[in-house]
């Protein structure tokens, strides 16, 4: 029966009964082309995704080299425990996600939903966590604009920080920008992610991605991934580099 | 007649049945990603000079291709998928790297 003479007979008949799931659109020969082409669509939607976040990774990369004091200043602000429960929250989502396509897979709808929503929950946690750092940026006035206050970089209270003179201290407004710029381009992501995360569990509780047809489950799960991918890079380079030792 | 469901392998491998990656995959890589969350914490503690940037984004780089080879399908797609990402990458350090030479190699200040 493996023979490839058998297998075109049998695409024929196919095409004369028209017995394909209702799923396959007509442009595509097989359903399994049809998948790898949205795939492809994906990836390449998420390379446009790589050059945008990349050319802010690139404009930090040269502002860390021209301002490099005042980049460790900012770095130094931030709190490292909060940045790395995030991002262990964030690799537990999509661990949750990685198992909803799997789930979708074996066409499981009770623990695709299941999945679904802890991935919600896991993604407004770290949104959450993410909030109470902004807030503190906000209390301390290290938000760039007329309330940021050069002060605490001037005469820092850390023994283990180093005063920055003035014009120096002015340029952790640098950091600051490139933080809340970088972040908030992530937390934006995060954000449209669960809005369609909801949309997702409505229609999986409907019965869809369940019977064999998941193209939408399964993109969704790159772009999810995705976004824990800027997240991976955003947190070393943000948080964990430039500590007073 | 039936449908040759299993016949993966003797066809034509555009046509190769769908790879489901299971749940012992997934843990695997969820638990080396944690592991190497703390251990790129632990590191930044440590006065390592110039090489805590290098050490903080290689480990970055593991945990990022363990995300796309292996909770984004990339070790198990087709050729096609396989290149696309690899080109895109290569598209971006290309960008990089012009930029980086051409910010080194200007005579700032002198102009």
């Amino acid at each position: 029966m493996d023979s490839p003479a058998i297998a075109t007979v049998n695409g024929e008949m196919q095409a004369e009964a028209h017995a394909h799931p209702a799923y396959l659109r007509h442009h595509f020969e097989t359903v399994e082309q049809q998948r790898e082409a949205a795939s492809f669509g994906m990836w390449l939607f998420l390379l446009t995704e790589v050059m945008f976040f990349g050319g802010m990774f690139m404009a930090y990369l040269i502002y860390r080299n021209w301002y490099h004091a005042a980049f460790v200043a900012g770095s130094n602000t931030l709190n490292i425990w909060l940045g790395t429960i995030n991002t262990a929250v964030l690799i537990c989502s999509s661990f949750t996600m990685a198992m909803a396509v799997y789930s979708a897979e074996k066409r499981r709808r009770k623990s695709l939903v299941t999945y679904l929503i802890l991935t919600i929950v896991l993604g407004l946690a770290f949104l959450g966590i993410k909030a109470v750092e902004y807030a503190e940026k906000f209390e301390l006035h290290q938000v760039p604009g007329a309330s940021f206050s050069i002060e605490q970089f001037v005469h820092p209270t850390d023994p283990k920080a180093v005063a920055l003179a003035p014009d120096m201290a002015e340029k952790t407004q640098v950091y600051f920008s490139l933080y809340f710029a970088m972040t908030g381009m992530h937390a934006l992501h995060m954000i449209i992610g669960i809005s369609i995360l909801l949309i997702l569990v409505v229609r999986a509780l409907g019965g869809a991605y369940t019977e064999g047809h998941m193209s939408t489950i399964e993109n969704f799960g790159l772009y999810w991934h995705f976004v824990d991918i800027v997240w991976i890079f955003l947190f070393p380079l943000l948080y964990l580099i430039s500590r007073y030792r | 007649m039936s449908h040759p469901e299993s016949q993966h392998g003797s066809m034509d491998l555009e046509h190769q049945e769908h790879h489901v990656v299971g749940p012992k995959v997934y843990l695997l890589i969820f638990f080396t990603l944690l592991v190497c969350t703390g251990l790129t914490t632990w590191v930044a503690f440590i006065d390592l000079g110039v090489l805590n940037p290098v050490i903080a984004l290689a480990i970055a780089c593991f945990k990022a291709g363990l995300v796309v080879l292996f909770f984004m399908h990339i070790h198990y797609s087709s050729k096609l998928l396989k290149l696309t990402v690899a080109s895109g990458l290569f598209m971006f350090l290309v960008l990089i790297t012009m930029t980086l030479s051409d910010y080194i190699s200007r005579a700032w200040g002198l102009w």
